[in-house]
Order: C-alpha cells, then structure tokens, then sequence
C-alpha cells in the first residue's frame, strides 16, 4: 500500500492507505485522530472540516493521495502550545455545545473565518458557516461564541484593524 | 409535589484504602417499582478523594441533554460542594445494582432523578458535618457545610471536605426522614448556569463518543440490508467482495425477520472503514422481496384524504354530535398533514463489539461499547438473543452525538455482535448515513380531520378529531393518536377522539417529543383557526379554554395543570409582544402545549414576502419548576425551537415500492445557521419539582409559526412541511 508524507498538526506523518481513501478517514481509522467526524460523507454536513494549508475543507471529500506536502491542522491541533484557541475557550464559557458531534467542524469552520475576517459580521458568519449543520440546534450560541472570540483574538493578538484590502487577499489566497 | 412512589434507600458509605470517602445509593425497589419508573434507582455515586476533588458518577447516558452536567449539580447542592471541586465521571459500565437505571428518555430522567440525587448530597453534608463536628469539638448544630467544607461559624474555623473524607466515612448514615434540604432561597449551584462538564473535551476533540471507540486488533465493518424493509438474501458475491483491497472478510448473514433485532443482510470487516464502504459498491445480492414492505406515501396519502370524519373511537366525552347538530352553532373543518421525517443524529449508529468464545468451560464473553439511551436494555438482549447473564456481559455507555429518541433499539448492537463472533475479532461498525435514513425508526407521518363547533358566544364547545396512522405490520403504532392526556381532549367538555389505521411496514419509533411533535401542529392550528372563525382573540380564547386553574388529574405528576397553562400562555404572550401592531406581510402566531410533564407557550414573529418564509424570533415560555442548570435550559429550549423550525421547514420522508426515497443530507433539509431565528426564552419557576426538557419545548413551534403565517399572509398551513405548501425558507 502506498504511503503519503503530510504534515498533520505540526507533524511530518506517513499514512500507508489506499490513494482513495478520504483524509477523513486516514485521519481517524489510520491515525487515531477521532476528534474529525463522520457526519454524511457527501460534503453536506461540516462535521469533517478540518484546515488544509490554512483553509477549511470538508475532509471526507478529499482523498489523502491529493493531500502529500500539504499542512493539515485538525481539532486536536488547534490550541497552541497547550494554550486553548480563543474560539475553544469562549466554546466553553458560553456552554455551546449540546450533544457535541458537530462542534469540532463548527470550531474549524470559524477559526478559518477569524483568518480573515477580524471582525465578521452575522452576514459573514452565515457565509463562513453555512456548511456546518448542528441537529441540536446550537446556532445562536455558535453565533455569540464567534464575535466573542472575535474580540478576544483581536485583544491578544493586537493589530490594526484589517483592511478590506488584505482581507480579499487572505481570500485570494485561501 | 413528590412522586406517588415510595422508595427505600439503602445507604453505603465506606473509607477506601488511602482515606477518602465514597457514597453510594443503591437502591432497592419493588418490581413495581422498576417497571414503572426506570430509574428510580441510584444515577450517582460520590466520592471525596485526598486531594480535594468530589467525584460524582453519572449513570444517565448523555445525547446532548445535559443530563450529565445537572444530576450531579443537584447532589453538590445539597452536599455544599464548591461546584470547581467537582469531576463528573460516567459509569464505567452498565450495573443497575450498583448504579441504578442507566436509560434516558421521556424528558424524565431528571424527575426521576430529583430526590434521590438530593437524598445522596444530604446524607454525605450530614456525615461530613457529624465528622466535623468530632474534630473540631463542637456542636454539630452550630455547623454548615459550604464550598467543600465545614464551617463553624462562631469560631470561624472549618475543615475541608477532603480533611474529613475518612472520619466521614465512620460516620453513621442519617435515617432519609432526618434528612433536611435546602431552600431554594439558598442555593449556591442550582439554578446557576454551569457549562456542560463535557466541553473541554468536545472543544479540543477528544470527547468520547461511541463512534471514537478504538480497541486493540479492532476491525471495522459495516452491515448491508435490502433497501426494502423485510427484503430476504437470496444470493450475494461475497468472494468477490473478500478479495477487495482492505477487506478481511465477507459474510452472508440470516436474520430473523425482526427490524428490532436481526434482518438479513451481508456482513463486511475490513481494515478501515473506508474501505469496508467502499466495498458495498462492488456487492451484487439478490433479495427476495415478496415478504418485504411495498409502502407507497402516495397511496396513504390517497386514503387517508378518503375518510370520513370518525374512525374508532379511542376517546368521548360528553355529546359531540349534539354540538355539531345544534343549529345555532358553526361548525369549522379542517384536514392536516403531516410528513415522516428521519432522527438524523448527526453521529451515525455504531458499535463497537467483541464477543469473546468461551475456553476450557468458561462462558462466552460479550464487551459493548455502545451510544445509547438504555444500558440495561441492551444487557436484557444479550441475555435473551445470547444466553448471556450479566456477570459475562461488559457495557461501557457512550456520549451519544444526538439521539432524540433513535438509540433506543438494539439493531445496530446486534450487528456489531453478530461480525465479532463472525470474525472472531472485536468489530466497530458503522452505519452509512444512507443506512441511517434508509434503516430509522422514523417518526411517522399522518392525517388529521378535525371538526369544531363554535356556539353564539364564540366559545368553542366540541372538538373532534379523527387520526389516520400508519400501522406498521398491521398493529397501529404506539405514537398514533388520540392521546387523552393532551390538551385539548384533558380540558374539553365535548370531545371525540378517533383512529383509522393504514397499513404502512416502515418502522417508525419515538422521535423527540412523540405524538406530540405533530399532534400540537394539528390540534393547536385548528384552535387558531376556530379562533380566527369566532372573531375571537387566540391568546383570550386558548385562556378560556382552560377554564379554573387545577390538575386535571390529581396526584399524577405527569397531568397537565391548566393554572400552569394559563401562566405561560400569558407570559408569552406579554414578552412576545401579542396584540402589538405588525407591518403588512409580518405577523405574529401563539400556541401553547402540555406534554412530558411540561407547560410550554410560544410566540413566533414571522414575515412571508411572495413565498419566502422568515421566522425572525420565538418568545418561549416555559414552566419545568425550578431551572437546575440555567445555560443548558435555555439551549434546550433554543435547540428544541430551532429543531422544530427544522423539522417543519422542508423535511419530508417519503416511500415508494418499500423504499424509503431519500438518502442523504442533499435531499433533506435541514436549518442551517443564516435560517435560525433569535429565541427569547422565559422560565415560570413554580414551585413543583423541576422535570425536564429535551423535549418539551419542540411541539409548540410548528402551530406558533403555521399561524403567524396565518397572520402575515391569511393562508392557512394545514401541512408541513412548508416547503409542500410552496414556501420556501
């Protein structure tokens, strides 16, 4: 079986698996990284959404074969250096989630909307999260954790506040 | 008010090796009893270790509920535990002995729970308070216990519960009659809004939910039935499958014609689970498809549109027939409808099993890891299908990533069983998202003609109503109508409730709120429509029709109260803005409805510009008794409201020639996050014994919203979902 080298959190790591087989399920079958669902398998639901080279995919969709050299960051390398992402942190004090399933991808969706939008707005929100279904129906805290987080971010990592300019070529480049 | 049953309580207290203190409440109780309440039984057991923590062991499985997060905080309560100190741990595995009934459902489980989970912090407060009192040389009388420790306030010395923990252990246990509870006035815990005790484990994604099982030598398989339900295996290519890349193993399997249990079908492990998939697409199997369903939606539909207005009679009161003969009264009709729709938990049902064959005249051995809401009835199965006692049974309960009532079978268990003891090998199976919609328990679609009459004063004096259900097998379903409890058959004076059956075979099960998911759309529409005929104001009327405030089955907790009713119907009504003047093409809708012990109101705000349906915002009141945990009633609610909204939007199962017609995410709806309306959430905190609500709260949505877009637009919605009546939202 051939073996695909790619970055997954922060590490070089080999997966031997079919050439077909979607990221989704090398990450959880071969590699233990259960922490990105399976919701439908048809790119529908958002629960598999995980960051590739910085941009949120739907990770049941893309085979691992088409992935090699590329950086992949997954739920459980979103904190950094044991420091909870804001996004995780507010995620806990406003009691988000409800049965939990989907808020991993829910989680990786915003964090790649916070890239680009410093300050999103509920249209950006819907935007960004549209793909990302919740059957509890946990929208409106997933909402407030957004902006929250959005404000936190941008206190702990002070910066002017983004152009229009750079936001389209954070885009460009997503 | 307390529950009509009497419960013994046998107290266990016992010092662990290296100090500490643990409580358990197993408890014994009649048959009667078990078969009554479930889990009247022990849900939790404490422990107060050396270095501080407070350990409380939940035994209700958790789907989303927040049921892990508010029995313990019921226990630290009344304990005077500092709510920081606390780590909740679910029972490591099904022992209704040691851990009492491990099931969820109903909206109950807190209920049930109430006492019990209050008795087990008192007994521990006073024992930490009997050793206090022996090692601070005071009166126990002048002692409290507070954040994890005792005070005595006079000296303003204190001991911490962990410096107790094995003097309260020798402690004797106080008699349950001695035992004093707080006042709500005094409450540290309850009624505060706590985050769920699961969240940092969701956030970072390592929450341990069934599907994440991972065992030693695991392989991974997945289990094809005939797309017909009933459907029997003729043939299948199982070599052919055996030798695809990454399968181990294929296997034709004969089941037992029971959809609860066992149906034929062909059984794959393989190394992965894409792979397991992947190999569905190469297997050709011949089904013989004479026994199996031949359900038409269509042909339903047809019938039930044919019925007169009285089928079997289930429920009369009074003298319908004279209200509707009498002359001077209207009489108004009407015909609802109502669609199938799938659970769509978005974690797929799994299993993990390892059946382990028995050597040198050991007995088999059977490990479960399984998402579900009933433990014990999962080992009740194993003894039954496998012969399997308790003590050669091993259950470990999983999160569940939503239920709403779908992981209450065992179908998917046995499964997972059947391809271990195949194998050989421990086996996680995992359902498609196609099998999950294809293979649900569905909430089952049906009809509704209803007749009301109005007399000269406008008030409504009959209703009827007469349901067409389908009958899975021939045998009505146990969610068809009418139910006498539910409003308004409980309060009506004249009232004629009636059932025809049409035989359907697609199983349908509970599906959040049975029954009254779609009886409230029916019958709280209806009381619009009798409203708007009468000239008369909904909100008035639905007051009226509630007549003097009392239960209207006394003693019984689970009976509607119409002084309750009365509360939250005007609540929301007050916080909704009912009455306010509304923009051209905006309008406002109310409902109310009783049902899992709760009252619950709604007011829906909604616009309709040509057929585009908005739902701006949902003013919800809600009578449960006193909140546990203020941050997960309130996502409760919002979910349940959201839910519905959902639900009645654009979802719709069909079936044609025994074939459930959608398949997956693409050809069902469901309410994205731009869609969800804003939830304003209002609580009446009577002073009853707090019930729950993962369910309650979703009923009264769907009338709410049909009849504000009454009041935006005057088209009646007699049928959901909305997307049927050529909306779009």
């Amino acid at each position: 079986m051939p073996g695909y080298t790619i970055e997954i959190n922060g590490k070089r790591t080999t997966i031997e698996a079919a050439a077909d087989m979607p990221l989704l399920w090398a990450l959880r079958d071969k590699l233990g990284l259960t922490g990105t669902k399976f919701g439908c398998g048809i790119g529908q639901c958002g629960a598999c959404t995980v960051h590739i080279d910085g941009a949120p995919v739907r990770s049941c969709l893309v085979p691992v074969s088409s992935v090699v050299g590329a950086t992949v960051t997954t739920i459980e390398g979103l904190a950094t250096d044991d420091r909870l992402h804001a996004l995780q942190q507010v995620w806990i004090d406003q009691d988000v989630a409800q049965c939990g399933y989907c808020q991993a991808g829910q989680i990786m969706s915003a964090a790649a909307l916070l890239k680009t939008r410093r300050n999103p707005t509920d249209a950006d929100i819907d935007n960004a999260m549209s793909g990302n279904y919740c059957r509890c129906g946990t929208y409106i805290r997933i909402r407030k954790a957004i902006h929250t987080a959005a404000e936190f971010h941008n206190a702990a990592t002070p910066q002017a506040e983004s152009s229009g300019k750079e936001n389209e070529k954070e885009e460009a480049r997503a | 008010m307390n529950p009509t049953l009497t419960r013994r309580v046998f107290l266990k207290a016992t010092s662990i090796a290296g100090g500490g203190f643990v409580l358990g409440l197993p408890l014994s109780g009649t048959a009667q009893e078990a078969s009554l309440v479930g889990s009247a039984e022990l849900n939790a057991y404490v422990q107060v270790r050396d270095d501080g923590k407070i350990i409380i062991y939940s035994g209700s499985p958790e789907m989303g509920q927040g049921i892990k997060t508010s029995l313990p905080m019921i226990v630290a309560e009344e304990m005077g535990a500092d709510w920081d100190d606390v780590v909740v741990v679910q029972t490591p595995e099904v022992d209704t002995e040691r851990y009492g009934g491990q099931w969820t459902g109903g909206s109950y489980t807190l209920y049930l729970n109430w006492n019990l989970m209050r008795e087990m912090g008192a007994t521990a407060r006073d024992m930490f308070i009997a050793a206090a009192a022996i090692a601070m040389e005071v009166p126990k009388e002048e002692l409290r216990a507070e954040d994890s420790r005792v005070v005595h306030a006079r000296s303003g010395e204190s001991r911490t519960f962990s410096e107790l923990a094995t003097l309260a252990a020798k402690q004797s246990i106080p008699d349950k009659e001695s035992l004093v509870f707080k006042d709500r006035d005094d409450y540290r815990i309850l009624g505060k809004s706590v985050s769920q005790v699961d969240s940092l484990e969701i956030v970072t994604g390592v929450g341990d939910f069934g599907i994440d099982t991972q065992v030693r030598d695991m392989l991974y398989g997945s289990y094809v039935k005939c797309p017909a339900v009933g459907g029997r295996i003729v043939r299948a290519n199982v070599d052919a499958v055996k030798k695809l890349p990454g399968i181990v193993d294929a296997w034709i399997v004969k089941g037992n014609g029971n959809v609860r249990e066992l149906m034929d079908g062909v059984g794959i492990v393989g190394t992965d689970t894409w792979s397991v998939f992947k190999a569905r697409e190469s297997l050709q199997i011949e089904w013989d498809e004479s026994e199996a369903s031949r359900d038409s939606w269509t042909a339903f539909s047809e019938f039930a549109r044919k019925v007169g207005d009285t089928g079997e009679v289930k429920i009369n009161h009074g003298d319908v027939d004279a209200q509707f003969n009498d002359a001077d009264n209207r009489v108004v009709s009407g015909f609802y409808e109502f669609p199938y729709v799938t659970h769509m938990c978005l974690e797929p049902m799994n299993c993990t099993a390892h059946y382990r064959p028995g050597t040198r005249g050991a007995g088999d051995h059977l490990e479960l890891w399984v998402p579900t809401q009933n433990g014990p009835r999962i080992q009740k199965m194993a003894k039954e299908r496998y012969g399997l006692e308790k003590d050669r049974v091993t259950i470990h309960i999983k999160r569940m990533g939503g239920s709403f009532g779908r992981r209450t079978s065992s179908e998917y268990v046995i499964e997972a069983i059947e391809l271990s003891r195949l194998s050989g090998k421990p086996v996680k199976l995992t359902w498609t998202r196609e099998d999950n919609i294809r293979y649900d328990f569905l909430r089952e679609g049906g009809f509704n003609r209803l007749r009301g009459a109005i007399n000269p004063r406008g008030q409504v004096v009959a209703i009827e109503e007469h349901t067409v259900g389908p009958a899975p097998g021939g045998e009505a379903s146990r969610f068809n109508g009418p139910n006498q409890g539910a409003f308004p058959f409980a309060t009506m004076e004249n009232v004629r409730g009636s059932l025809t059956n049409y035989r359907m075979d697609t199983p349908v099960g509970p599906w959040r709120a049975p029954y009254s998911n779609t009886h409230a759309f029916v019958s709280q529409g209806f009381i619009h429509e009798l409203a708007t005929e009468a000239g008369r104001d909904h909100v008035e009327l639905l007051i009226e029709m509630m007549g003097e405030p009392r239960w209207l089955d006394e003693g019984n907790w689970r009976a509607m109260n119409t002084g309750r009713a009365i509360g939250v119907i005007r609540l929301a009504a007050e916080k909704g803005g009912w009455g306010k003047e509304m923009p051209e093409g905006r309008g406002l809708g109310v409902s109310f409805y009783f049902c899992h012990a709760a009252h619950v109101a709604e007011v829906a705000d909604v616009s309709v510009e040509g057929n585009q349906v908005t739902l701006h915002k949902v003013t919800a009141a809600v009578d449960v008794g006193p909140i546990i945990n203020r941050s997960g009633a309130i996502s409760q609610v919002q979910g349940s409201i959201i839910d519905g909204f959902s639900a009645m939007a654009g979802q719709k199962i069909t079936m044609e020639h025994g074939r459930v017609q959608q398949t997956n995410l693409d050809q069902y709806p469901v309410l994205r996050i731009g869609q969800a309306p804003e939830v304003d959430v209002h609580f009446i905190e009577s002073d009853y014994d707090p019930t729950g609500l993962g369910e309650p709260a979703l009923p009264p949505l769907a009338p709410a919203v049909a009849n504000a877009i009454f009041a935006a637009t005057g088209k009646r919605v007699r049928s959901m979902p909305l997307t049927d009546e050529g909306f779009s939202v």
